[in-house]
């Protein structure tokens, strides 16, 4: 099934022009529920409501207000908002380059892919323009009223944009301090270090498959014939005690399977 | 019908809800919330070590978020109505169901869903450490910090120190609120980190989406904007670069309009616990709990008696996880609402409106990116 693009642009940097289609690199593959009302199992609707009288608001006489830091309110109407959106266009301007993961994944946010929109000459430079300077671009746009920073990179060979999250957005490690304790005892380091080499493994991503969602749609299924379903309470497990009791046990334990 | 407004309600249904959990006294202090909660409780297995750890968001929502008024400025509430009977419904009237046929519903309850993976709801085994740089950055998908949790914290800052110094992460499966992820548990600086990663199966190959064959590129073109791009290298890039320029102009809008005391509406000491805490709201108090806990190895709040620790572990993990129920929010008959709508507030507005079409929610297109969070997590 051939993807539908969901904008186009045009990537642009110094005299250079690409028209482009974002595609979603991903899918959402999760099972969805509607919440129903238990009396007619009727789906329900959601609606804005004053909570103090239970009534009702239609959505034209809403407002949106800020609110600041010390309770207030500060309304604004419609057109306010609206006046204050980003300017739409098609640019995807590329404000620069950087070495590959200059900027780290932990800004990635969502992935598209980029494919030709006309001509397929220029977007195939600009493939093979990447791939030979090994550079990423930092780029910025303004999709459906939103304003985007996103990373040009390649993914196998194909350009893509990756939407980057905004700076007040990742928590900086650095903000937080580690636990902190009596110094580790090295014994007990140098045993997990080697339960660690013991359990090293490439990392191959085909290997891993929601097994739970097969097993919630299994559940629905059983379900619609009218079999009767096995609930099992679950209890959570306790901290080990004697950590190199527990380590050296672990070890024993690989060694034998290995 | 009663309305939700009343705070009490929600708190003397709990009562009786747990009325074997514990004493009063101790369960009295559960209703004292202290920031947020954190998004999954578990214990991290490591061989046949284990350790309870909590999950709270690396990423947090945009500074801004704006909230739904009436038009003389009273905060409204996004509750559920039922067309029939024209009128809103309360929350144990809701039940969740799966649409296997237009119009024709499987109702699934949550205990259910919770029982289809009980080690893996409760658990992350870590049973590969891959290198960090094997991981192709397309499949990261969101962080979450992880806390040490019941005060043990020596396991804690032993796996963090092994996996640090090997350059290693730990990969394993784990179900948090109704979805198995993929997850790499990464140690840096001494603190752990949850990163979830897609599936392969949730990534587009590029083949899919049905691109042109490569052809032969204008090698001349293709050299000018190699050019132009070298003209344009620079070392590296400053957080600064990031902002969020959207909200900083609603900020200074509305700091305009405040000096000018323009539709303005000052809020009673009264109302304002009444308010539903506004996701930006939270980000101090998120940055509280994460200190406090990496700190003191356990939740804000939560007991320090050690001798609790060892004696009752099922019981000592339970005020955090119910805590989440609190407020009774639709969701949180499994006592993740919060949890939930915390997790879909790091997702773009994009995202969540793909979600929102598949739920297919009413008034989808007009609600902002904190409204569709909303509405997505009430809906399961």
């Amino acid at each position: 099934m051939a993807a539908r693009a969901m904008w186009k642009g045009v990537i642009r940097f110094a005299e250079v022009e690409v028209p482009v289609k974002l595609y979603s690199a991903v899918q959402d593959r999760s099972v969805h529920f509607r919440l129903l009302h238990a009396k007619d199992r009727s789906p329900v609707k959601q609606a804005m409501v004053n909570p103090d009288t239970d009534e009702v608001v239609p959505h034209a006489e809403t407002r949106r207000a800020y609110r600041t830091d010390e309770g207030s309110l500060v309304v604004f109407d419609k057109q306010e908002l609206e006046a204050l959106e980003p300017d739409s266009g098609r640019d995807i301007e590329v404000i620069r380059f950087m070495p590959p993961q200059a900027i780290d994944h932990r800004w990635y946010d969502r992935p598209y892919y980029l494919g030709p929109d006309g001509s397929e000459s220029l977007y195939f430079a600009l493939a093979e323009a990447l791939a030979n300077s090994g550079k990423e671009g930092l780029a910025r746009w303004v999709m459906r009223k939103k304003s985007y920073v996103g990373a040009l990179r390649l993914h196998r060979g194909v350009p893509m944009l990756m939407s980057l999250r905004h700076e007040e957005q990742v928590v900086p490690v650095d903000a937080l301090e580690p636990p902190k304790g009596k110094a580790l005892d090295a014994k007990e380091l140098d045993m997990a270090r080697q339960l660690i080499s013991m359990l090293e493994a490439e990392f191959d991503p085909d290997e891993y498959h929601d097994e739970y969602r097969e097993r919630v749609l299994e559940l629905i299924e059983a379900k619609r014939r009218g079999k009767s379903v096995k609930v099992t309470p679950i209890r959570r497990r306790e901290a080990s005690d004697d950590l190199s009791k527990a380590l050296e046990a672990s070890l024993k334990k690989e060694r034998k399977r290995a | 019908m009663p309305s939700q407004k009343s705070k009490t309600k929600p708190k003397d249904k709990r009562k009786t809800q747990e009325k074997n959990a514990s004493a009063q006294g101790e369960e009295k202090k559960r209703f004292h919330p202290s920031g947020p909660r954190p998004l999954w409780s578990g214990t991290i297995t490591f061989g046949l070590v284990s350790l309870p750890v909590n999950l709270y968001p690396a990423n947090r929502p945009k500074p801004v978020s704006l909230r739904m008024v009436d038009a003389q400025g009273a905060p409204l509430a996004r509750r559920y109505f039922c067309e029939k009977e024209e009128r809103v419904l309360d929350y144990d009237e809701l039940i969740r169901g799966y649409e296997v046929e237009k119009n024709e519903f499987v109702v699934v309850e949550d205990r259910e869903l919770d029982s289809l993976a009980p080690e893996k709801s409760q658990e992350i085994d870590l049973k590969r450490f891959v290198g960090l740089d094997e991981i192709d950055p397309m499949y990261f998908q969101r962080a979450y910090f992880m806390t040490p949790d019941k005060g043990v914290t020596k396991a804690y800052r032993l796996l963090a120190e092994s996996m640090e110094s090997a350059g290693r992460a730990g990969i394993a499966t784990f179900v948090m609120r109704g979805k198995e992820y993929l997850v790499a548990i990464i140690a840096e600086k001494g603190i752990l980190r949850a990163e979830t990663l897609r599936f392969a199966e949730e990534i587009r190959a590029p083949e899919d989406i049905a691109l042109p064959e490569a052809t032969r590129p204008d090698k001349q073109r293709a050299k000018a904007m190699q050019k132009a791009i070298e003209a344009l290298t620079e070392k590296g890039f400053a957080r600064e670069e990031l902002q969020d320029l959207q909200s900083q102009r609603i900020v200074a809008r509305a700091e305009e309009k405040l000096a000018r005391g323009e539709d303005v509406i000052a809020l009673g000491e009264e109302d304002a616990p009444e308010f539903e805490p506004e996701q930006g709201g939270e980000v101090v108090d998120l940055m509280q709990v994460l200190k406090q806990s990496l700190a003191e190895g356990r939740p804000p709040g939560q007991e320090t008696r050690s001798d609790a620790d060892k004696s009752k572990p099922e019981k000592r993990a339970k005020p955090a996880a119910e805590r989440g129920k609190e407020k009774k929010r639709p969701t949180s008959q499994r006592g993740t609402g919060k949890r939930r709508s915390a997790e879909l507030e790091g997702l773009s507005r994009d995202e969540l409106y793909e979600r929102a079409q598949q739920l297919d929610l009413p008034g989808r297109s007009r609600m902002s990116k904190a409204e569709l969070a909303k509405a997505i997590a009430a809906a399961g």
